[in-house]
């Protein structure tokens, strides 16, 4: 529907979000430790765990930010 | 040594198995169309999925039996290197989010039904929506013969011999797609990934509790991979292959046919959207899947099946469920794992057909082929693919089919340039996408050639190893993001070369990639868009 292209507010700033969680799990210089270790779990197992949950905060706040209004 | 039948266990397994194919036929009447006999309702399940059925689809299609079982055999056998999939399905959601919600809109306006179809519209090139599909297509088959090896590995631990449980099951799956389409496997992902969420929660909890925590687990894998000179930490030049291994698993993931129809079967770009930051939950559960691997290495798991020089590493999740669960819910995790390869593989041989029905079928063969023919088509060669799949695992070594999927990757990239490029710009030429393609696949397939594994000269791996090219190093870098490099600079080299060649029509306008979803409209009984029950939004 070519009528629905209302501008979305973008903030450049709001699309770091997304680089944020490649740059820190894709270079392992970042996490190639074993400790701090956390019950047991080496740093490097558990720091890419937890961005598990950073990439799902930052992409949803990315979808907020972006949301098309209804 | 093959472990003891277990009646229990297998009586478990079909029960569960039998109430999927229950809920399969019965997803006919779900999401209510007045037909299904189009690629539109059969095979995109009317494009009305919300937020949470979109989730359990896309999650139960990407996070497959195969993932399950060979994720913690490569930590099992290689050690750090097996875990690049966690920040392989961290990376993926930020860099389709935007891309991905494009797609849909895009094909949403225009009635396309896969990647190629849009191809065609948007660059006008009938040769490249062609090399879209076929490379698709290719991509697609060995996967779904490889979610057999889930199957495969758990009736082996449960003492089961023969290929017979194999036919049956996608037989079965074969019988309800047919009736009831995408809406099959849709339905059935409720229950697939309930079942495997439950099991993980258990598996992370109980096993570590049972070995004595996740100190002595990390101890023994430690003690028992460094003797095999590996680690739990990657080895400096092990951080390149790592880092590529991972971002080109991630830009390749979304272009696989399975991937687009879960896209473009949701009801607006914001269920996509939102389901970019849903969708990593499943990636906390692969991680820890993941870690089960070392679980089956302090545990002293030892594989069942395969030869003495190459044992069947797929098969030690299974048996550690096996030694260490009771019966009755390590039957719950065998039946799990058996669901979790009928989704995907259903999902998979539907999207291979679309791709056949719609840009293979129709444009080659029947060009006035009506949207019912298409469905017809596509519902004959969805059957064909899954019986197929299973007639190569049985008759061909199953090592086969793994290296296939392997290079599955590395040459669905090679559409990255025509496809995701395209939603973006109409910048470059046609035909320079073309010999991107050539160009970027044929240097990928010679890598792959000439790149050996301990037990194969050719196919050996995906992981590149720079001094075959004569380079003083142990560094390696996926092959598929080389061959992306070469694609991505013949494509921008070529197309001001080629500006005096006509340009592709292009059908789409720059706000069909913005577009919303209309208001829902009333199809048959029930509204075409989350009002039933069923979809929990």
């Amino acid at each position: 529907m070519s009528n629905d292209t209302r501008s979305r507010r973008r903030h450049p700033a709001v699309f770091l979000l997304l680089l944020l969680p490649l740059v820190a799990v894709l270079v392992p210089e970042f996490y190639n430790f074993t400790s701090p270790a956390i019950g047991g779990m080496p740093f490097f197992y558990w720091y890419q765990l937890a961005w598990i949950g950073g990439v799902a905060v930052c992409t949803g706040i990315v979808y907020a930010a972006t949301r098309s209004a209804r | 040594m093959i472990p003891p039948f277990n009646s229990l266990e297998f009586g478990i397994v079909v029960a569960m198995f039998a109430v999927v194919t229950v809920l399969g036929f019965l997803a006919t009447r779900w999401k209510r169309a007045a037909s299904l006999a189009s690629i539109e309702e059969w095979g995109l399940g009317g494009r009305r999925f919300g937020t949470w059925v979109t989730w359990f689809l896309i999650g139960g299609d990407l996070y497959t039996a195969y993932t399950f079982v060979a994720v913690p055999a490569l930590l099992f056998g290689t050690g750090a290197t097996g875990f690049f999939a966690v920040p392989y399905t961290i990376a993926v959601f930020p860099i389709v989010m935007f891309a991905a919600a494009r797609m849909w809109s895009v094909c949403h306006e225009h009635g396309y039904a896969t990647a190629a179809d849009f191809v065609r519209g948007r660059q006008g090139s009938a040769l490249l929506a062609l090399l879209v599909a076929i490379t698709g297509i290719a991509a697609t088959i060995p996967y779904i013969a490889l979610q057999l090896t889930g199957i495969k590995a758990v009736i082996e631990v449960m003492g089961i011999g023969g290929d017979w449980p194999l036919w049956i099951a996608f037989i079965a799956l074969a019988a309800y797609t047919w009736t009831s389409g995408l809406r099959a496997p849709a339905l059935i992902a409720f229950v697939k990934d309930i079942l495997i969420y439950i099991m993980i929660l258990v598996a992370a909890i109980y096993i570590p509790y049972k070995l004595g925590g996740y100190d002595v687990i990390f101890h023994r894998t430690d003690t028992a991979l460094s003797a095999k000179g590996l680690s739990t930490l990657l080895s400096g030049s092990q951080y390149l292959g790592y880092s590529t291994l991972a971002l080109g698993s991630a830009l390749a993931l979304f272009l696989y046919p399975h991937a687009v129809t879960g896209v473009l079967a949701s009801r607006d770009r914001e269920v996509v959207k939102k389901n970019m930051s849903l969708l990593p939950a499943y990636s906390l559960m692969l991680g820890f899947i993941a870690l089960l691997g070392y679980m089956a290495i302090a545990a002293h798991v030892k594989p069942v099946g395969g030869t003495a020089k190459a044992p069947d590493t797929t098969t030690i999740v299974p048996v550690l469920f096996n030694n260490q669960f009771p019966h009755w819910f390590a039957g719950i995790a065998f039946g799990a794992i058996v669901i979790g390869a009928l989704v995907p593989a259903a999902i998979m041989g539907i999207s291979a057909a679309n791709t056949f029905a719609r840009d293979i079928w129709r444009p080659y063969f029947r060009p006035r082929a009506s949207d019912r023919e298409q469905g017809l088509v596509s519902q004959i060669v969805s059957v064909i693919l899954k019986l197929g799949a299973v007639g190569v695992i049985v008759s061909l070594k199953l090592s086969f089919a793994i290296e296939f999927q392997l290079i599955g990757g590395v040459i669905v990239i090679q559409i990255l340039p025509a496809v995701v490029l395209g939603l973006y710009t109409r910048w470059y030429h046609r035909w320079a996408l073309v010999a991107g393609w050539v160009v970027g696949m044929g240097l990928s397939v010679y890598m792959l050639y000439v790149t050996p594994s301990k037990t194969a000269a050719h196919f050996g791996s995906a992981s590149f190893a720079f001094k075959t090219w004569g380079f003083d190093t142990k560094m390696t870098i996926w092959t598929g993001l080389v061959g992306l490099i070469a694609n991505l600079i013949v494509a921008t080299v070529l197309t001001p070369l080629l500006g005096r060649l006509p340009r592709g029509r292009d059908e789409t306008r720059p706000a069909d990639y913005e577009a919303v979803a209309a208001p829902p409209i009333p199809v048959g009984p029930e509204h075409a868009a989350g009002t039933a029950g069923a979809s929990g939004d």
